[in-house]
């Protein structure tokens, strides 16, 4: 049976390959070709211009910006969002009082919990946008957030958030974090199942604290998971454009405060049809992406721990 | 992630050393295919021998009977039956099929059809996602519209096209010295109030800035906030800011700035008052609390309760905003203001031609996509846009002996008062990024009391000297 194996194997592979090989491999290749040019992305012609777009790039203030922002909700996104991800988890799972028979239970109505905590990863991050960017409306009646601090009588902190050069960013990372926090919830709860119960025993046989449970049994038995999780949320706080470009006001204003970079490169290809200038950026983004991976896969590397 | 997980050690170094090589296996025979790829075609520019059909009295741009016709519409503000009521007449004369696209995303759904070298054959190049223009008259893709100009008019035979509409949009759809737009609406853009909130009151619309900010005083005090505007598209402020500046400065200053001459804006004195003019506003807290954030359906709604008295807006806005206008609203909408030493009369008016419809030279059937807009361009036509989006056309004299709604009222009467004393600004127009972007951001700023006026201007120039710098802008001229 041997014989001819790898033949055919590859006969039942080449199809599916070269599929791939078209649609995916080709287009990544060509971005680094067109990128080097100075297509307009509205002819189909083209001069080959060499490194000048990316020199531009380097001497552009608004890319930097854009980096710039994308790498403050790098820095604070994935924290918040996988920090809390881990907290309810451990909640719905381990946090509970303890019941007859049970080593470790959840908070009550936790099924309840998952399911709505999980729901905003139903919605399209379209419709996400355009809800939380009505519920920032700055006007004191129909806006949600400024009507129902005023039903509380905090009018003092009623705002024009989105419109607020300080506080936009944020106001745009806090939708990102609500959205992605039930994902993690879910995540980690899967991963706390295959933690064996009688380490929990053991640990609270000695009097250990749900505090201590967390730290010294959860969290390091989890590490795979939230390194994977520290990737993926990083990716997405890389990236931000359907919030930013939606939520924004004057398209990552005001005044270029929440400017991102696929931002910044769908402008300049679609706006100013500048497609080679913007696929140098497509090529900037993949740099930026692939270190921040590379970088979070060398630094958060444990040892493994078998159970 | 129990002990199933022993082989997830993320990508190892040898991993990754292995994968890549097998990419690069991979790529090597896809190289033969980046013959094919998105910059490698469509850029053959031969001359498309577009279907002819006989040239006749009836027919003067010579379409051939059956030929299929697609247009690509903007479906925004002004919707888009207007345009399929004048297919349904292309399908009927000439017995042709026509597809018909309402989109809100013209450039990035078309980008690409340009680019293969199969657009459709008109498009209403509208809407924040437009094409660029410049760059698609520049490398030849725009049909050259003069054809259409020396047609013979649907109305009348004796007419040619050209006499029949308004100057301005022969002037303004020009890239050089090839006509190659066809602006097809006319847009009074400036101070939109309710008469009836004015009346009410007992105020009298401004004549000047200075009366403006006096009376800005009075309705604050009964009050109600005196502006508002849409913070989300700082550009709307715009279409008063910048035609005041022209109004008071007059036009060969504003020339100047369209053509980003150096030192166009601190220059200009007239630049100065206008943007100090808004300072003070903003520093008197005239615009209504939170208008920064505001879409400008939001701003419009807000306008329509009675929340604040002036709008800075174009004459769509009484389509656009028809679902929360009161009945008795009365929408109306002013000339510019005086300031001092002014160079154009009092009554000027920033109106333009709008709605840009273009017509791809490389389409299948250009003599089709040009006879569309000759349809639209006749009186019948030019009244039904009047009738269903409330908005004036480039046709002179079509909404004669109409009863037009109030805003389209108010709108044709100060047009007439205005005469032939009518602004037109092409710096949104060639340069979008500066005007929306870089200058908007400035005056989002500017209005929230957080940009000096001094530094507005030495900004604005800064970034207008940016732009006359920066060789991947295609430049334009205008000396009129």
């Amino acid at each position: 049976m041997q014989h001819g194996k790898y033949r055919f194997i590859v006969g039942f592979l080449a199809l599916p390959l070269i599929v791939y090989a078209i649609f995916v491999i080709s287009p990544f290749v060509q971005a680094f070709q067109i990128s080097m040019t100075n297509w307009s992305g509205l002819v189909g012609t083209a001069e080959f211009v060499g490194l000048e777009n990316f020199q531009r790039l380097w001497e552009s203030s608004d890319f930097w910006n854009a980096l710039r922002h994308n790498v403050y909700m790098l820095a604070l996104v994935p924290v918040v969002t996988l920090g809390l991800g881990l907290f309810f988890a451990f909640m719905l799972n381990v946090g509970g009082k303890r019941r007859k028979n049970e080593v470790i239970a959840g908070v009550g109505g936790s099924k309840m919990y998952k399911f709505v905590f999980f729901f905003p990863q139903v919605i399209s991050v379209t419709i996400i946008a355009v809800i939380w960017f009505n519920i920032y409306n700055p006007d004191p009646d129909d806006g949600m957030l400024n009507s129902f601090l005023g039903f509380i009588g905090l009018d003092g902190l009623q705002n024009s958030w989105l419109g607020e050069k300080s506080l936009a960013l944020w106001c745009i990372s806090a939708v990102m974090v609500w959205g992605h926090v039930g994902f993690y919830v879910v995540l980690f709860s899967a991963a706390m199942a295959s933690i064996p119960r009688d380490i929990y025993e053991a640990a609270l046989l000695d009097g250990a604290s749900r505090f201590h449970t967390f730290f010294r049994i959860t969290l390091p038995l989890l590490w795979d998971t939230v390194q994977t999780g520290w990737v993926y949320m990083g990716i997405i706080a890389l990236d931000a454009f359907a919030l930013v470009q939606i939520m924004s006001v004057n398209m990552g204003g005001p005044d270029g405060a929440t400017d991102v970079m696929p931002l910044r490169l769908y402008l300049t290809a679609f706006r100013d049809s500048q497609f080679g200038y913007a696929s140098a950026m497509g090529v900037a983004m993949l740099i930026v992406t692939m270190t921040f991976a590379v970088l979070t896969m060398r630094f958060a590397r444990r040892e493994r721990i078998e159970y | 992630m129990g002990s199933t997980s022993a082989h997830n050690e993320g990508v190892g170094r040898r991993n990754l050393i292995k994968r890549s090589a097998a990419l690069g296996l991979l790529t090597i025979p896809t190289m033969s295919f980046l013959s094919a790829c998105a910059t490698g075609g469509g850029g053959t520019d031969k001359e498309t021998k577009a279907p002819g059909g006989e040239k006749s009295e009836k027919n003067p741009l010579g379409v051939k009977q059956g030929a299929p016709l697609e247009a690509f519409i903007f479906k925004g503000g002004l919707g888009d039956q207007y345009a399929k009521d004048a297919e349904a007449d292309y399908k009927a004369t000439y017995g042709a099929e026509v597809k018909h696209t309402g989109t809100q995303q013209v450039g990035p759904k078309l980008t690409p059809r340009f680019a293969g070298g199969n657009p459709p054959d008109v498009i209403d190049n509208s809407g924040a996602d437009h094409l660029n223009m410049n760059q698609l008259s520049t490398q030849g893709q725009l049909q050259d519209l003069t054809v259409l100009l020396d047609a013979a008019s649907m109305d009348d035979p004796a007419k040619k096209v050209r006499d029949t509409i308004h100057p301005s949009t022969i002037e303004k759809g020009k890239h050089g010295d090839k006509f190659d737009v066809l602006y097809y609406a006319f847009t009074i853009y400036g101070t939109w109030y309710s008469q009836k909130l004015l009346d009410d009151k007992g105020w009298a619309y401004p004549k000047s800035l200075d009366e403006m900010v006096k009376l800005c005083g009075e309705i604050k005090k009964a009050g109600i906030a005196p502006w508002t505007y849409p913070g989300k598209y700082p550009y709307y402020v715009h279409f008063n800011l910048f035609a005041q500046i022209a109004k008071i400065g007059g036009m060969e200053k504003w020339i100047a700035i369209d053509n980003l001459e150096p030192n166009a804006w601190t220059s200009n004195d007239a630049v100065k008052e206008v943007v100090e003019h808004y300072e003070e506003l903003a520093a008197k807290k005239y615009f209504l609390e939170g208008s920064q954030g505001l879409t400008h359906i939001q701003s419009q709604t807000a306008w329509n309760k009675g929340k604040a008295v002036f709008l800075p807006n174009g004459s769509w806005v009484e389509n656009e905003s028809a679902p929360t206008t009161p009945k008795d609203f009365g929408m109306a909408v002013g000339a510019l203001f005086d300031g001092t030493g002014d160079k154009m009369p009092h009554g000027t008016l920033r109106g333009e031609p709008s709605e840009p419809y273009i017509v791809a030279s490389k389409g299948k059937n250009p003599a089709g996509g040009m006879e569309l807009l000759r349809i639209m361009l006749s009186k019948k036509h030019a009244q039904n846009f009047a009738t269903k989006v409330k908005s004036l056309t480039c046709v002179m004299d079509a909404t004669e002996g109409m009863a037009l709604s109030p805003g389209l009222a108010s709108a044709s009467k100060v047009f007439g008062e205005a005469g032939d004393n009518l602004i037109s600004l092409q710096l949104q127009e060639w340069y979008p990024a500066l005007t929306d972007e870089k200058i908007g951001g400035l005056t989002g700023q500017l209005l929230t009391g957080e940009l000096k006026a001094a530094d507005w201007i030495k900004k604005t120039q800064a970034e207008a000297d940016k732009v006359a710098k920066d060789d991947s802008v295609t430049k334009f001229k205008r000396s009129a």
